[in-house]
């Protein structure tokens, strides 16, 4: 099956999101490029896997997939059709098809409502299901995730965090989307349960071919679950490719410095590449390259010049000008 | 610095200037001062003669236009009964109030400050308990039942306490508890709720852990975070120094600007009440410019918000 | 001369009359760095705030707390005064509000070397900048007049890390000091806390459910579970040969980075809740190994012939440890999957 002649789920084209901040008592207000050109696709049934730290955009750009932060600058395209505007009938009805899973469960769920009651929320507001039917749909959603039909009366309150993330992911599924955006949708659980989660992802997301969108800064768990990962750092990618390459041969010295940040259970800290300095503040955008004050081969052009994302090996690519010069060599 | 207070200058006369048009209004579509001041039976030449003499026969908006007008030249205009300044009239009556409302908010300060911050600190004992009821008890009952209630005992029942008048200081007792009663309570439920929020906090938990003594964590790094709330109802109270006495000074007689409010409104003696409303408003406007400013020093992270 | 540092024993915590922890027993070496490692609600942090009486009132903690020796546990408010910060300095898991927000950070610590060191006014400060500095602060001397939330959540734990280090301590507990932080800072910071416990020779508690870090920073480590320690041991012995099976658990829950994408092995159901704990073993509802004795006598910690301590009445991995092992003796035992 050749991908390239398949339309993407859902695309984005040189997606900006600006915001105003305002710096100090007396400061004036500067203009922040949270999100600055992003291009990328998903396939349906892909999972496209986004890492990096706070401030590096990734939490906006899922929002701007999902139409619900319109962007200023570029465009993103949902089968192929732009998407409509927010809150428009055209939107509402797209929704269905693309469902948000966020990090904090108990503030995604409504504490005086039963959780069969929210699951079966989109099956009525789409008009999916119709009544009599719906209890039967909600039941099939609970087993699905892993919840027991005794749950069905529990106010979130009452659930451990690891069943109240089964019951916003039950309820993203409820109108059958074929896109799920999850921003940090572990983070807060401890292993043993984040590791039931992810589990449970990754079958629906099988048996029911939904592409995903996987927001994290867990490089461990993104590793895992997704096929495909794009890193970014204030607001840009510098580096895409499959998941399985990515981590095993970095080739942005941020990604290096990412997977070497990750403390391998069992070994001694050695050889790891520790980055000086602290991610820059967005408004605060050094020159050229961004990384370039923390990174270990920055050299003159890296000050002066922004790197372009440029294809580097076959699925791959790179925003790195060492990185872009070296694989020319290599060609050459 | 100067935008800063530039915007908040200007945003305190436009409060003023909205509570005396109000008041404006309000007063002249409320009743006939000349009907009021002359009684009903007097010939309607001499009602005429009146508001011609009071200028109550031009337009309302060129009554309103000259009123404006006069306050910016500092005539506050004159009583129609008295035939005096009225801002005379209400600057002599200020001393009054303030010998009621600055030693009730002292007591307030003095007592509900400490007794909140003290319960907070032994939560569940006894002591806390009885604050708690103390406070409920001391802000749920209106001024003007807990001024009776206190005249039946002290005056009335045990005859210890005068029951109305200006003589002596023994006088000032009574109304000057029963306006800090209840504004004990509210802080002293504030300064509490303030508190227990405070020494909740990770950073109290950091200053324990670091070997502070108990007394230092409370007093140094406690307090100072748990005071901008604190600080909010002080200012709110301070802002009604002037006007807060209306039902206490009307039951205990006590001539302070509450009773002049009371007698020019029924009079419709508008100068006089306009005089007293603006005054008012200046007193809360500026006793809110105050406690932001206080904001500001108290809490640096408002320092940087504060321009937004 | 008594040789440990630290030692608890029988350290026990209730929660309005719920116990949450139920008898913690362990020795602290002068200089060396033992990990507390667990899910939340599993007692590693409870331990250490129980034993600095940093529990909010409604707590009651009984057992004992020696420091060289001397009890501190349900002493006098000086004798614990005396020991927090001086000789115990504690570090959390949010630096940002950790910090009082309308304090300056060198008054912050400065507090500290008053308390502890009797330095004040320029002494002090000069001192607040060396330790700034040794943190790794930049421009210490401009930032030192600044507040908490002028400084990144990363440099907000570099400045506990110094206000910790004000006292001069034997023994920092840092309790989940990089959970809050991003990956790169996470990297920066373990790797602080290593260089400072080289450079000052104290003694570090690293409490983290972080398996990895916690591997970065000690040499031993407990695995927690429901209030108690059901395993203890090197951190060598613990990764190579896991012997109890929530250990084991927790190290196949976590995903990879490298190797073949694998599905993850959970651990099924949940962390139970204190006011309900299973008969037995508290891990058995959840246990692949449990057998009929562990659903009714709850395990001793003891310890086994290779160094370690356990708490399991049939425990998985290889006994004694693999390269000693006599393949006769293995084969009877659980095999390694």
């Amino acid at each position: 099956m050749n991908e390239h002649f398949k339309t993407p789920l859902i695309e984005a084209k040189g997606l900006v999101r600006t915001y105003e901040v305002r710096q100090g008592m007396f400061g004036r207000a500067t203009p922040v490029r949270a999100v600055d050109g992003i291009d990328l696709k998903v396939m349906p049934g892909e999972t496209l896997g986004i890492v990096g730290e706070s401030g590096s955009g990734k939490s906006t750009l899922g929002r701007m997939l999902l139409g619900i932060d319109p962007p200023q600058e570029g465009q993103a395209l949902f089968e192929g059709k732009p998407m409509p505007k927010l809150a428009t009938p055209e939107w509402r009805a797209l929704r269905a098809k693309m469902q948000f899973v966020y990090q904090d469960p108990l503030a995604a769920l409504d504490r005086r409502l039963t959780i069969a009651e929210q699951i079966g929320e989109p099956l009525a507001i789409h008009n999916l299901v119709p009544k009599p039917h719906r209890e039967t749909r909600v039941a099939e959603l609970m087993s699905a995730v892993g919840l027991r039909p005794d749950q069905a009366g529990r106010y979130p309150h009452e659930l451990s965090g690891g069943q109240r993330q089964r019951a916003v992911i039950a309820r993203a599924l409820a109108s059958r989307p074929k896109l799920l955006v999850c921003d940090e949708p572990v983070s807060a659980l401890d292993v043993s349960i984040q590791a039931q989660v992810v589990n449970m992802l990754r079958d629906l997301q099988e048996k029911n071919h939904i592409a995903m969108v996987f927001i994290s800064h867990d490089l461990k768990v993104v590793r895992n679950i997704a096929d495909r990962v794009a890193v970014m750092y204030l607001g840009r990618i510098v580096e895409e490719a499959s998941s399985d390459v990515i981590f095993k041969t970095p080739l942005h010295p941020y990604t290096k410095a990412l997977v070497s940040s990750v403390p391998v259970p069992g070994k001694l800290l050695q050889g790891r590449v520790i980055l000086q300095g602290e991610p820059p503040n967005p408004a605060n955008r050094p020159s050229g390259c961004a990384f370039h004050p923390r990174c270990p081969l920055a050299a003159d052009i890296c000050r002066t010049s922004v790197p372009q994302l440029l294809s580097v090996a076959d699925g791959r690519t790179a925003a790195c000008h060492m990185v872009t010069r070296a694989e020319a060599s290599v060609a050459a | 610095m100067f935008r800063f207070a530039s915007i908040r200058l200007l945003r305190a006369l436009i409060t003023i200037l909205a509570v005396i048009t109000f008041a404006f209004v309000v007063l002249r579509l409320s009743g006939d001062p000349a009907q009021v001041m002359l009684g009903p039976d007097v010939p309607q030449e001499s009602v005429d003669a009146f508001r011609k003499a009071w200028g109550l026969d031009q337009p309302l908006w060129i009554q309103y236009l000259s009123y404006i007008r006069a306050i910016f030249t500092g005539d506050f205009g004159v009583s129609m009964r008295d035939k005096a300044s009225a801002m005379q009239l209400v600057i002599e009556r200020i001393p009054a109030t303030l010998q009621l409302t600055i030693p009730a908010l002292f007591l307030k300060v003095v007592i509900g400050i400490p007794a909140g911050v003290y319960a907070a600190l032994h939560r569940q004992s006894a002591i806390d308990r009885g604050v708690i009821l103390a406070a409920i008890f001391g802000f749920t009952i209106p001024s003007f039942v807990m001024g009776l209630l206190l005249v039946l005992i002290f005056s009335i029942t045990l005859g210890l306490l005068p029951s109305g008048g200006q003589d002596t200081w023994q006088h000032g007792i009574l109304p000057t508890l029963t306006m800090s009663i209840g504004g004990i309570g509210i802080l002293a439920r504030f300064s509490r709720s303030a508190m227990i929020e405070v020494m909740g906090q990770p950073y109290i938990r950091t200053a324990s852990a670091k070997g502070m003594k108990w007394q230092d964590v409370v007093w140094k790094h406690a307090l100072p975070n748990a005071a901008v709330p604190i600080v909010t109802i002080v200012g709110f109270m301070v802002g009604t120094l002037i006007a807060g006495a209306v039902v206490v000074e009307s039951i205990f007689s006590w001539p302070g600007i509450g009773r002049l409010l009371v007698v020019s409104v029924s009079n419709r003696d508008l100068a006089v009440v306009q005089c007293i409303l603006l005054l008012v408003a200046a007193t809360m406007v500026v006793s809110n410019l105050i406690v932001d400013l206080l904001y500001g020093f108290l809490d640096p992270r408002l320092r940087a918000q504060s321009a937004h | 001369m008594v040789k440990n540092l630290v030692e608890l024993r029988g350290l026990k915590v209730a929660f309005d009359g719920v116990q949450v922890l139920h008898g913690i027993d362990l020795d602290i070496a002068r200089g060396e760095a033992i990990g507390l490692v667990g899910e939340s609600g599993c007692g590693k942090s409870v331990t250490w705030l129980a034993a600095l009486g940093l529990l909010p009132g409604k707590a009651t903690v009984s057992g004992s707390v020696r420091v060289d020796g001397q009890e501190i546990l349900a002493q006098p408010r000086h004798v614990l005064e005396g020991v927090r910060g001086k000789r115990i300095a504690m570090i959390f898991q949010d630096p940002s509000s950790s910090l009082n927000p309308v304090l300056r950070v060198g008054r912050q610590i400065t507090e500290a070397l008053a308390i502890h060191r009797g330095l004040h006014g320029e002494a002090a400060k000069a001192e607040a900048l060396r330790l700034l500095d040794m943190v790794g602060i930049p421009d210490a001397r401009r930032r030192i007049e600044l507040f908490p939330h002028e400084f990144s959540g990363g440099q907000c734990q570099r400045v506990m890390i110094a206000m910790a280090l004000a006292g001069e301590p034997d023994l920092l507990v840092a309790d989940e000091p990089t959970t809050a932080l991003d990956a790169t800072i996470q990297a920066q910071i373990l790797d602080l806390l290593i260089a400072l416990r080289a450079e000052t020779g104290m003694a570090t508690i690293f409490i983290s459910h972080d398996l990895g870090a916690v591997s970065q920073v000690c040499e031993r480590a407990c695995v927690m579970y429901a209030g108690r320690i059901v395993e203890q041991g090197t951190i060598q012995a613990l990764f190579d040969n896991p012997r109890h099976p929530y250990t084991r658990g927790l190290f196949d829950a976590i995903p990879r980075l490298d190797g073949p994408r694998e599905r993850l092995i959970p651990i099924p159901g949940t962390v139970p809740n204190p006011r309900d704990l299973p008969e037995g073993c508290a891990f058995s509802p959840r246990c692949s190994h449990a057998a009929i004795d562990c659903r009714t006598r709850m395990p001793a910690l003891h310890s086994t012939d290779d160094g370690r301590l356990l708490s399991c009445h049939h425990p998985v991995g290889s006994h004694p440890p693999i390269g000693v092992t006599h393949p006769a003796e293995a084969r009877v035992l659980e095999p390694l999957s």
